[in-house]
Parts: C-alpha cells; structure tokens; sequence
C-alpha cells in the first residue's frame, strides 16, 4: 500500500534477509558478514548440546504429564537458538532470561534439576544469579530486559566496556520473545540502550506464537527492523541454524564488549511444542504449519552435516545417546528428592532485614501451629 | 548546627551519601543540570558526574527497571520519580520486581533501591501532581515505605534509606520542601530508622500523622492546648513496616486516637493503624479509633484543594468527636 503523501508503508510480507550458515538438508552456506570457522570439536558440542537440552525439555514435559511439575515451559524447536546463543557467551557477560531458556542456563551451568524446582512449585528461582551470570527467570513478560539494560549501565560505569581486554570487557544479553517485543517495557529498554550506549544484546526468540496469538498480531515488520527506529543495529538470524546464531550473537556480544552499543537479533525460529503444558494449540493452529518447520529441525540438520563430512561415527552418537539417558534418570530421580520448603520460611525471605512486625506475625503463625502439636499430644497422653 | 529547609537538607543527605559510598547513584527525570523539578538534586551532577548523577529519558518503568539492574551490578540507586502521580507507569516493576527479587532469589539478590516520591498536596498543582499513593506500597511485602516531616530527619532518613539493603519508597513532603525550615546538626549520630517519634506529649488525645500531615497535628495540639485539651502528637516515619509500639503506648494512657492522612481513607495507612491498635488496645479505649483524610474521591481541582485536605478545623473536630462516644 503506497500513500500519495507519506509513500509505502512497509509491509510483514517484505522478505526479510535471513542470516543463515548451515541450511535445513545440512549443506553449510557461507555469509559475506557472519561467516565463522568450526572446529569439530565445537560441532560436535553443539550437536551434544541440543541433544541434551531437547532431552531435558521432553523428561520435564514428562514429569508435568505424571504430576510431579505444576507446569512446564517447552523450548522444544529452539534448540539450536538457545545453544547458539548460550555458547556465544564469554564467562563475564550476564544473560537475563525468560522462563523458556532452558537451553540458555545449560549453556550457563545452571543443573536442569533447579530449573524443576520452580515448575514443581518449591521455589520461585533456585540458583545463584551471581554464581553463574545468569538471571533468575523471569515471568512478567519483558520486564527482564529492562534489568539487562541497567546491568549494561553498571558494567559501563565498572569500565568493563572497550577496554580491549576479552577477559574484562563484558556484554549483556536480554532475552525475550515476539509477544514480549509489543510490551512497553521492551521499547524502553530498547531507548535507554539507545541513548546510553549501553553494551546490551536483545536477543529475541521470535518462534511466531504468543501463546494463540501468532506474530502477525505483534507486528507489522519485521521485528528486526524495529531496532532501526530506536538507532541501533538489527538482524535476523535463522534461529534454528545454531551455527548462524552463535555467529551472529557473537558479533553482536563482540560489539556490545568493545563499547559499540546495543544490538537487537531476532532468532526467528518455531515453537513446535504448546506455549506452557497447559496449553493446547490445536485450536489455534494447523497442522501443517508444524509439519512444515519439522522439515528445519534444528538438530537434524547438524547430524546430517556431521554424518556426511565424517565428522562423528556411531560410537559417538550413541554415547550422546547415552548421555541423554542418564540425564534424564537423574531428573526423574533429583524431582523427587526436591524439598519442600516450609511454611514458615517464607518469612525468613522477603526482607534483608526483617522488620520486627514480620517477625510478630511468624511468631504468631508459628504458636498456630504450635497449638495443634499441643492439642495431638494431649490426645495421645 | 545549621538552618536549612526540608529541600537542602535532602539535597545535604544525598550529597553525604554520595560522598560516602561511591555506588551510590541518582537518576532520573531532569535530576542533573537542571538539579530536579524541586531542586532536591542541584549540584550533585556537576561534583559527581553524569555517570552517578544520570537524567533518564521520560520512562518511569524504565527509570525503576534499569535500577533494578544497577543494583544487580553492586549499585545503591537513588530513583526520583518526578510526581507522586507519575509512579504508576513503574508500579508493575516496584510491585513484580523491586519487592519481590529478594524473595524470588532466597535472598540471593538485594536490591538495595531508593525510590524517592515527592507526595501529597498544597501547592495548587494540576491533575497527577498531589496525590498520597502510599497505602498501595504499604501493602506490598518486600517494599520498605518511609515519610519524612522535617528537616532534620529528611537529612538521615534519605541516607539511612540509602544505606538500607532493602528497597525503600522514600515520600517527601511536597508542600514543605521550601517552607519547613529547622536546625540541622550534620554531625549529629542519626537515629534509629525505623521507628515512629512522639513529637509532642500529652495525655488527653493521641495524634498520629505522618509526612505533611504532622505539622498540621502539632497546630492541632496547640490550639487544643489554648483550650485545655492536652493532645499527644506521634510522627509515624515508618509506614512499612509500621512501628506502632509507641502509639499503642500512648493510646493506653490517653484512650482515644486519632490518624490523619491526606490520603484516601478506604484501606488508607489510617485503617489499618485502627485495627491494630483496637486488636492491642481494645480495652484502654474510650472512643473508636477515627480517621481524618482525603475523601475516596480522586483529587480535586487545585482552587477547592484546601477543602479535600485534612485541615486544623478537622482534625479538631475529629478530635472533639472522640468525646462523644
């Protein structure tokens, strides 16, 4: 549609260029900007990773099913985005996740059994942000990428930007989604990078579903291009190639590191699983729509350039295998032994330094209890 | 010993704080050259910075969400909202994640933040620039709440709030920021933090207000005493937590309380004052604990203002009531 007056408006139909270094039938392509060398080792690591990380979603999604989680949140279909962005990283920077990297925190050290506590409901985050530079997750939608930028603040007034040093200059990475990329939130994050400069990487996952709300709703370009408006940098990457995206996240860190500012990397890439377990998205999608993007698996397509350039035998795979059946043992064992927390804890949490009126209501809570102890004893005396 | 208003001896505190942590951080809105709206910051950007001194751009959510993250880094970010009317755009990320990261994290992550809200009404402004939203903090577990009345405790609440690991919504008294004026010692050590004052003696009614509303209690009491009425006035200082030792002390002598607020009633600071203290003092009282504040309409157009406002003429009123039950 071109207005007589104001010109063309652009349209979601544009095809946008999509950065891409190792295609769905496993052929590596090369890119002008982002091309990389592998090593075999590093292939291989992803291949591993991806593997691992899928079988903990499918073992978490399973624990769900049988009860023992509330909730899960499957990453299942980006895979090679999260492993691609998580293997980018460099020890110093910081990663503010949603509640969907679960590839992500893999890549950070965080044990997948942590991440059951929360879905189980025995706690709300169970790792030490500070201990593995990675955020705890975080559930209204967007509000983490406001806490990347002012992490990126801090780091800039530490000096940790542009110093030339790659064991002190540090980056941030925000993650969000398509749906969190309409939250107003994201945009300011997104004007104070801007107008800081701040050493931040936006790392969207756009796997095309906000729950039933496909990301036509969200918007009418492609979110990329949106960076263009608030004056950095963006690109999209094929989310699913996990090749393209540790190359491209790794630019945009590079950047981020040496005090170039913010870089916005849409991921585009699928959900192929339901927004939450509790979702069902039959009934707002088709079936061969998921059967289209089976065809760009993200594993697969690795196998397949690994297998064909000779690079793993059998032995290899199966130990993979292996590996991923020993991981999944652990979770369904490491579920069961999480402990409860008590309900009297939960006052011993809320304050660095609990005030005096707090500490009057457990205590009150606490002779509550108490009363029922006393109670069962005269009755069995 | 010094003389300064209420706005300079914030303006002392931040600077005293600023000098003795390095962490320390302030931002927001106009806070640098121009040295905020009301002045509380001027001259903090030219002796310390930009770097520490920081004017934001206009985003009061993304003001509170990147101290959030500051204070992730190892910062102790001191946050101006310009208007008590303008937290709201920032009230999800107070609410969701100032208050609740420590609880989130198991105490992992603090977030040592100072939210400063200039708050409440008197100086003829429009819409959104007079409001008491300080129940809707009160009622937030996480969150610390402070008042200041005067001078002197503006100059060591705002450093202790500071030094707090805890978030603290800090309300300053809009209305005195240029009129209260008092002696200041700087050198003087600081109080406990979090404790409510008795701030005039008396053995007949007990009033407690906080913020602006305390010099409009200790007219109160000085009227009251022209005609005989002995009235013991109480600044709460703390709203959260709430430190109403002093005040049940008071009520079990004089049996009648009455809290002023310019703040709605329904569900205000007041209402919950009341019920604590009906529940530990239910036998010293001679009257129900009564309530004066801004009515449970939004805030009026500035020319009626003085109408909305709790007033000497109410709060003696309200004060005479309590003899009559």
């Amino acid at each position: 549609m071109t207005d007589p007056v104001f010109g063309p408006a652009p349209a979601a139909a544009d095809d946008p260029e999509l950065v891409q270094l190792l295609t769905p039938e496993g052929e590596r392509v090369h890119h002008a900007e982002f091309d990389l060398d592998f090593s075999a080792d590093q292939l291989r690591g992803f291949y591993r990773d991806m593997t691992l990380v899928r079988r903990l979603d499918i073992e978490a999604t399973a624990l769900q099913r049988h009860g023992e989680l509330g909730l899960w949140a499957q990453l299942l279909g980006q895979e090679a985005a999260q492993i691609g962005a998580g293997r980018a990283l460099a020890p110093q920077d910081f990663v503010f996740p949603t509640y969907r990297e679960h590839g992500v925190a893999w890549c950070r050290g965080v044990d997948p059994v942590r991440l059951l506590s929360l879905f189980r409901g025995v706690g709300h985050g169970d790792w030490d942000p500070n201990e593995h530079n990675f955020a705890l997750y975080t559930i209204v939608i967007g509000a983490q990428t406001l806490h990347a930028t002012g992490y990126a603040m801090g780091v800039q007034r530490d000096g940790a930007v542009g110093t030339g040093d790659p064991t002190r200059d540090t980056a941030v990475v925000a993650h969000f989604g398509d749906g969190a990329s309409s939250q107003g939130d994201v945009n300011e994050a997104f004007v104070f990078a801007a107008s800081y400069n701040a050493p931040v990487v936006f790392f969207c996952q756009n796997n095309q579903w906000a729950i039933s709300e496909p990301f036509e709703r969200q918007s009418r370009i492609p979110l990329y291009r949106r960076a263009h408006g608030f004056g950095f940098p963006g690109v999209r990457v094929d989310g699913n190639d996990v090749l393209a995206t540790y190359a491209v996240t790794q630019a945009a860190l590079q950047r981020a590191r040496d005090g170039q500012g913010p870089t916005f990397v849409e991921a585009y890439t699928y959900r192929m699983g339901a927004h939450t377990t509790t979702d069902d998205p039959t009934r707002y999608r088709l079936s061969e729509d998921v059967e289209h993007w089976k065809l760009k698996d993200p594993i697969a397509r690795v196998e397949v350039y690994l297998r064909r350039n000779g690079l793993v035998d059998d032995e290899f795979l199966a130990e993979v295998a292996n590996e991923a059946d020993e991981l999944g043992e652990r979770m369904r064992r490491e579920c069961h032994e999480l402990p409860d927390p008590t309900p009297t804890g939960i006052f011993d949490l809320v304050y660095a330094e609990k005030p005096a009126e707090l500490a009057a209501q457990q205590a009150s809570y606490e002779a509550y209890l108490a009363s029922f102890s006393d109670e069962a004893e005269e009755v069995s005396a | 010993m010094t003389t300064m208003t209420l706005a300079k001896a914030l303006n002392s505190g931040l600077r005293r704080a600023m000098e003795d942590d390095g962490n320390v951080l302030v931002m927001g809105e106009d806070v640098g050259r121009l040295g905020g709206v009301f002045r509380i910051t001027d001259g903090l950007q030219k002796d310390f910075g930009d770097d520490r001194v920081i004017d934001t751009p206009l985003a009061e959510s993304g003001i509170v969400g990147t101290a959030v993250g500051l204070a992730m880094r190892g910062y102790r970010p001191v946050v101006e909202i310009q208007f008590d009317g303008f937290v709201y755009p920032a009230y999800d990320q107070i609410v969701c994640q100032v208050a609740k990261l420590h609880f989130r994290s198991k105490g992992r992550v603090k977030v040592p933040l100072v939210i400063r809200i200039p708050f409440g009404g008197g100086i003829g402004a429009v819409e959104h620039h007079s409001e008491s939203p300080e129940a809707q903090f009160v009622h937030t577990p996480g969150l610390k709440v402070v008042a200041c009345s005067n001078p002197a405790d503006a100059y060591g609440m705002i450093q202790q709030a500071i030094a707090s690991d805890d978030p603290v919504i800090f309300l300053e008294p809009k209305r005195l920021y240029h009129s209260a004026k008092a002696d200041v010692d700087e050198s003087a050590e600081l109080g406990p933090l979090w404790e409510s004052r008795v701030v005039r003696p008396g053995t007949d009614v007990t009033l407690v207000g906080y913020g602006p509303t305390v010099s409009t209690c200790l007219d109160a009491a000085a009227v009251a005493g022209e005609e005989g009425r002995s009235i013991e006035v109480i600044d709460l200082r703390t709203l959260s937590p709430l430190d109403l030792a002093p005040v049940q002390e008071s009520v079990r002598r004089t049996g009648r309380l009455v809290v002023v607020h310019e703040a709605h009633l329904t569900l205000g600071v007041g209402a919950e004052i009341a019920a604590r203290v009906t529940e530990e003092c239910f036998h010293s009282l001679e009257s129900p604990v009564l309530r004066v504040g801004g009515f449970d309409t939004p805030y009026p157009p500035a020319r009626i203002e003085e109408a909305y406002l709790p007033d000497l003429d109410r709060v003696l009123d309200a004060v005479d009531r309590t003899f009559g039950f």
